[in-house]
């Protein structure tokens, strides 16, 4: 772990929607230089962070600091500003549809620069090969397989060399090899780019190979968090499940219900 | 209290909530109708996303504009020429189907058909856009979608809106001219030279385009709106494709009644 002030920290944050808490105490923070996972189940709160870090929703309390700044602080010209410094992939890369591939890389590049067409040429076919798909440039995303969507997505995230890319699940719905190319391509970009990379993800084996931090989330609260070896290692229940997959441990098949048996012979016919 | 009261108050309870969220609505709406407006310096500085989209709602919409232009007006010679032969004025038939277009059925009909072919896709495109993350996207991308997709997308509309409906009734006029005269046999240099003395610039021609400006203003609103505003699902987005034709048809129908009451001159 580096010296430096971390690039984005977390302290003590905590996020409820309307009531319902979603976080609570969560305390981060993710060095220049790392791939960091956060992990959990679906529903654990692991997206709600990575929204809380991008400034799209505020913290009920505590701090999110961004390159030193306090996200929540921000107003829209502050925080439309950093996020020309950040890279995000969405859970299904959420492309433009109605652009080509090639519009949606340069997309960033025409909005916020003066950069001429040549040089926008340049720079797009420049990330679409650094993620293997140069040929694609002319194809809507329409037209492309879900993984090769995916890595479109990835050189789109990456158009402003950003400092900070982060990902939504960018594993899932992928079949094994794109998915090993997506885990090596996020953790040679995030070294190329000199920038620092958040995953969130509910995928152990692919990220454990690629990622030099990780943080368990379950329930709104970081139940463990370590090296890969660390978690590999970790006799913490919850993880132990998760990492061999169980279907019974402290994260128990049933959802919380009353007895089936009451329901059963209650003669509802239905529920509202 | 006694069930009935009971049952009265839940109703009126339940008119009350209706009432309350249909006006806070509306307040949404027009909030949002002000950020569109505050957000268009973009599209007039890149105008160019402006043509596109006028493109997609306008010159796609032609079709069924100008078709529709020609058969109504084709009625309207029909009808109109059966009403007027009755008094012996056969020969007022243009004054009839161009007075009719211009100052009523050219804004309110090319709305309507407006709203429903191109309102609807508007709205659909939107709320896909949404369901799909889109959106949230550009906003990642520290692009304000209010800017870069809805603001294109509210002033095609209001752009096409008066030319659509102007071609409309270029349309049924030349459909009303085809029956009356063509057909028929109504005498064409009074057809043309009765029409030309008694439709007045000012107040049919020009009356009738601001009718369709203000149509075009309501319904690319509610079309940008129902589709920024929409549940990000699939059942979310074909209620609110369905919820731009039905109150934006309102919309114009009332408008119109409005208009028209404004812009009556009285006996």
């Amino acid at each position: 772990m580096s010296d430096s002030p971390p690039l984005v920290k977390l302290t003590d944050v905590n996020f409820a929607y309307d009531q319902r808490p979603i976080l609570m105490g969560i305390n981060m923070e993710i060095h220049r230089g790392q791939v960091v996972a956060i992990m959990g189940i679906s529903g654990g709160g692991k997206t709600t962070t990575l929204r809380l870090i991008g400034g799209q929703l505020k913290p009920s309390s505590g701090e999110v600091r961004v390159n030193g700044v306090s996200v929540p602080d921000l107003d829209t010209e502050g925080l439309y500003d950093m996020r020309r410094r950040m890279g995000m992939l969405f859970q299904f890369g959420a492309l433009f549809t109605d652009m080509t591939v090639f519009d949606n890389v340069a997309f960033q590049m025409r909005e916020h620069t003066d950069l001429s067409e040549t040089t926008i040429h340049d720079l797009v076919m420049l990330k679409l090969n650094a993620v293997g798909l140069a040929n694609v440039h002319a194809c809507k995303p329409s037209e492309l397989s879900g993984g090769m969507a995916r890595r479109v997505a990835l050189a789109r995230a990456i158009a402003l060399d950003p400092m900070l890319i982060m990902y939504d699940e960018p594993f899932a719905g992928l079949d094994p090899i794109s998915l090993s190319t997506v885990g090596t391509l996020i953790r040679q970009l995030n070294d190329a780019l000199g920038a620092s990379s958040i995953i969130v993800t509910h995928d152990v084996s692919e990220s454990l190979k690629i990622v030099d931090y990780i943080y368990f989330v379950s329930e709104g609260r970081i139940i463990a968090e370590g090296t890969a070896d660390d978690i590999r290692a970790s006799d913490a229940p919850f993880v132990h499940q998760f990492v061999r997959g169980d279907i019974d441990g402290p994260m128990a098949f049933h959802y919380p219900s009353p007895p089936w048996r009451d329901d059963l012979y209650s003669g509802a016919v239905g529920h509202a | 209290m006694s069930v009935f009261h009971t049952n009265l108050l839940s109703t009126l309870r339940n008119l009350g909530k209706r009432v309350t969220d249909r006006l806070w609505r509306l307040g949404f709406a027009s909030r949002f109708l002000l950020a569109t407006l505050l957000y268009s310096g973009m599209t007039l500085k890149r105008f160019h996303l402006t043509i596109r989209e006028i493109y997609f709602t306008g010159v796609l919409s032609l079709i069924i504009i100008l078709v529709s232009g020609l058969f109504v007006g084709m009625v309207l010679g029909l009808q109109g020429y059966d009403t007027l032969q009755r008094y012996g004025s056969s020969e007022a038939l243009g004054i009839l189907v161009a007075l009719s277009l211009v100052r009523e059925l050219g804004p309110v009909v090319s709305a309507l058909l407006f709203a429903s072919r191109a309102g609807s896709a508007i709205t659909a495109e939107i709320g896909l856009m949404k369901a799909t993350e889109q959106l949230s996207a550009m906003e990642m991308m520290a692009v304000n979608p209010i800017a870069r997709v809805v603001a294109p997308r509210f002033w095609a509309g209001v752009i096409s809106m008066p030319i659509l409906a102007a071609l409309f009734s270029a349309m049924g006029i030349f459909g009303g001219y085809l029956v009356g005269v063509q057909l028929i046999g109504v005498d064409e240099g009074s057809f043309w030279s009765q029409m030309q003395a008694s439709v007045d610039f000012r107040e049919d021609i020009l009356n009738g385009v601001i009718k369709s400006f203000v149509f075009g203003i309501l319904v690319s609103w509610i079309a940008v709106f129902e589709g920024y505003d929409c549940e990000p699902t699939a059942e979310g987005v074909s209620g609110a494709t369905t919820r731009t034709v039905v109150t934006s048809s309102l919309a114009i129908l009332s408008a119109d009644f409005v208009l028209t009451a404004l812009m009556f001159r009285g006996v």
